[in-house]
């Protein structure tokens, strides 16, 4: 035997079996129930819409590298897992070139120009989102529609600006009193309310969640306290707690877009600050602010306060309490 | 039974079932022994044989030319082949004294047991532990006598025999622990009186049941000795992790086990202990499990410290196929050798050869801050955080991270789903933050 033929390489030798492309797959695996919900509520559109955002973010993903001469990516899922997001925080309803543009700008600017896979500081999905929201505001907030068979919409019917009124705006224009939101806790738990694409079953992506924490992919830290937050906050301002959980994307936002690991904080202590961050800032959007809904921005504004978190969040030393006693 | 655990950690696929049933085996006598007198920590033995001379097993070969050297002494009997280099398991070129076995394996007169082992003092034990050669056999080779000499102020009350063998695929310790518990036993009993101490525990991983049993049984008979069962979680066999299970005590950064009352020995040290005093033999031979899926026969040898790994392996039928990569150690913590010739050392428990399947050499991705290496590092560091200011060459920063707490187990690399190699780079920041510091101390010096 030639002795070249032995590889010397470093310990450890043996590796643990999760790699970083099953978590990405894992991720779209956790994805599917919530956008079988979304055809099956908003139909073919919704479909559409999905296609072709994951399209252009994983386009987006290889023109990049092609063109900067680098390592082309698009095999660790992370650029679908993007797109595909990318497609549930914009309305159902939106013309393709929407999530299309917001796919290359997620992509692009803020993920492969930052560095790529692991450097961005902000989430890819919810900056395609900002960018779709503030580049085409009427566009990307008037996709809002209510399923065909939404009994909310039955119930909700009379109101102003029916069709394009999310759960949330109804109850921030004062059509939704602080108490009767309790009828809508079925609709917006089965997902037969108006929402973005994939926000609005709670079920669906509950079901996609317990897969994630089945597979030990994600951990219940920033979802609890981020959700747990927003409901102390919420009902101590004397509003429906499970209204607010249940509606607005929060769910989606808290198990899907606060917990991607690149844009969240690296060890336990910090996820705990950044989900309460999140909590806060979501509550005091809804109930402060101008928009009916603060997922989004709670999240991206966290996001940058993420290498402050890593900082001053570290983790115990083995030893070191008793070394100071 | 205490029920402490230390935090993080992981657990690979233990791989022990191949060799765990196997009784230990004396391996052949080797066509060559090539017996280093460059110790781990850097110190050479100064050699006391010439080329041509005829040795006894158990003669002396070299002195201890510093305080963190041991002597070391001919494995068996036979002549001096020569005196030279030797590349190791490190893959550093080392000095070695080689010697052809003429296969009488007599043993030299000056071996004798201890027989009034009730009359000598501590300083005298210890003293003869050294002249047995004896280091820890777990991997480090750190000298034992050193850690028996306490500084004056320390307060020890407790002896830590370390039975965990916790890294996967070895089953040496588990076998001495079933075959020889009586000598763990007695080699505690004399480690003890020459510590002073009055307790001792030997800590086993609960997957070993067999030998919590046969130890419990041997320690049954030996006033101030018991035997604790262990969570099987890798790397349950660190001394400041071990020290953290059994006795429920933390070792506080920067500091040794001796400072919260404990000194920790290896059970197959305190079987060489045993030997040295019951049977007058210094630490000459040693248990290595030699498996892996490349090995025919999976065995666990005893083995003439000095044999080459290629000479092991055929004996244990030679390798199926095509090994990929051959590991001095376990797969967690050996190091990777190029070339089967590599002689086995003092602290070589095991020998593995892994086939191509098995060897797999991955292309790191960019690292997705999961976190997941924060999560298992049994030390609470940030291997993630250590591993980019190494990558950046920041040294300082890394140390203010505490890299010099990390204790290179690998559970970092291991559990990384991005396959970076964090430890590797962990330690390059170890030895830059090391040379710094050398040559800080250097320029005071001045």
């Amino acid at each position: 035997m030639a002795d070249s033929m032995l590889i010397v390489s470093p310990a450890p030798h043996i590796r643990a079996g999760l790699d970083t492309p099953t978590i990405m797959r894992d991720v779209v695996i956790a994805l599917l129930p919530a956008s079988v919900a979304a055809v099956h509520y908003f139909g073919w559109q919704a479909a559409l819409s999905i296609v072709c955002s994951i399209a252009a973010a994983v386009a987006a993903e290889f023109i990049l590298e092609k063109l900067t001469h680098r390592t082309v990516t698009i095999g660790d899922w992370s650029a679908v897992v993007t797109g595909l997001l990318i497609a549930m925080v914009l309305p159902p309803h939106v013309p393709v070139w929407v999530p299309i543009l917001a796919g290359f700008f997620g992509i692009g600017v803020v993920k492969v120009l930052f560095g790529g896979l692991g450097y961005n500081l902000f989430n890819p999905a919810l900056m395609g989102r900002a960018f779709a929201v503030a580049a085409w505001s009427a566009m990307a907030t008037t996709g809002y529609v209510w399923p065909a068979s939404a009994n909310g919409a039955i119930w909700a019917r009379g109101f102003d600006a029916m069709s394009t009124a999310t759960p949330l705006t109804l109850l921030k224009m004062g059509e939704i009193g602080a108490t009767s939101a309790s009828k809508l806790y079925l609709p917006l738990f089965m997902g037969n309310a108006a929402g973005s694409l994939g926000e609005t079953s709670a079920l669906a992506l509950l079901i996609g969640a317990v897969y994630l924490l089945w597979r030990e992919e994600i951990s219940l830290r920033i979802p609890m306290f981020y959700i747990a937050t927003v409901a102390v906050i919420t009902s101590l301002y004397g509003q429906d707690p499970l209204f607010h959980v249940l509606s607005g994307g929060l769910i989606l936002g808290a198990f899907f877009m606060a917990t991607d690991y690149v844009t969240s904080p690296l060890n336990p202590k910090g996820q705990a600050i950044f989900g309460i961050g999140c909590g806060v800032l979501t509550a005091l959007i809804r109930l402060f602010g101008g928009y009916p809904e603060g997922v989004a921005y709670s999240i991206l504004i966290m996001n940058a306060a993420v290498p402050l978190i890593d900082r001053f969040a570290r983790p115990r030393r083995f030893g070191e309490v008793k070394a100071r006693a | 039974m205490p029920k402490w655990s230390f935090r993080g950690g992981t657990h690979p696929p233990e791989n022990k079932s191949s060799t765990a049933g196997l009784p230990i085996v004396p391996a052949k006598l080797p066509s060559r022994i090539a017996v280093l007198i460059h110790a781990n920590s850097g110190c050479l033995q100064a050699p006391i044989v010439a080329k041509g001379d005829q040795v006894q097993k158990g003669q002396l070969l070299a002195n201890p030319g510093a305080k963190l050297a041991v002597p070391v002494h001919s494995p068996t009997s036979g002549k001096v082949v020569g005196i030279g280099p030797v590349r190791t398991a490190s893959g550093a070129l080392d000095q070695a004294i080689f010697i052809e076995p003429d296969g009488e394996d007599r043993l030299a007169e000056t071996c004798a047991p201890v027989t009034n082992l009730e009359s000598l003092s501590k300083e005298q034990i210890i003293g003869i532990i050294m002249d047995a050669g004896i280091v820890g056999m777990g991997g480090a080779e750190f000298p034992t006598h050193v850690k028996l000499t306490l500084p004056a102020n320390a307060k020890v009350d407790t002896l830590l025999i370390n039975g965990a063998e916790c890294e996967p695929y070895l089953t040496a310790d588990h076998r001495l622990m079933l075959e020889r518990s009586g000598d763990i036993v007695r080699g505690a009993q004399i480690l003890m009186k020459a510590l002073g101490v009055t307790r001792t525990v030997i800590g086993v991983e609960d997957n070993k049941p067999d030998a919590i049993e046969a130890m419990t049984k041997a320690a049954s008979k030996a006033p101030g000795v018991e035997v604790v069962s262990l969570r099987t979680r890798y790397p349950q066999g660190s001394e400041k992790q071990l020290i953290k299970s059994t006795l429920g005590r933390d070792v506080p950064p920067g500091c040794l086990p001796f400072h919260v009352g404990v000194v920790v020995n290896n059970a197959a040290t305190a079987v060489s202990v045993a030997d040295r005093f019951d049977r007058g033999l210094p630490l000459i031979e040693r248990v290595v499990t030699i498996t892996g899926s490349a090995i025919a026969h999976p065995a666990n040898l005893l083995v003439k410290i000095g044999t080459s790994a290629g000479e092991l392996i055929e004996q244990c039928g030679g390798f199926v196929g095509e090994p990929a990569k051959l590991i001095f150690g376990g797969p967690m913590m050996g190091m990777a050798v190029s070339s089967p010739d590599v002689p086995t050392s003092k602290g070589c428990s095991g020998i593995l050869a892994l086939s191509r399947a098995e060897a797999r050499v991955y292309e790191p991705m960019p690292c997705i801050r999961c976190g997941r290496c924060i999560e298992a590092c049994p030390m609470g560091l940030e291997p993630a955080v250590l591993h980019q200011w190494s990558d950046s060459g920041i040294w300082d920063q890394a140390e203010a991270c505490h890299a010099m707490d990390c204790i290179e187990c690998g559970v970092c690399s291991y559990e990384c789903p991005s396959r970076r190699n964090l430890v590797q780079s962990i330690k390059r920041a170890k030895f830059e933050i090391g040379v710094r510091r050398q040559a800080a101390k250097e320029r005071r010096a001045k």
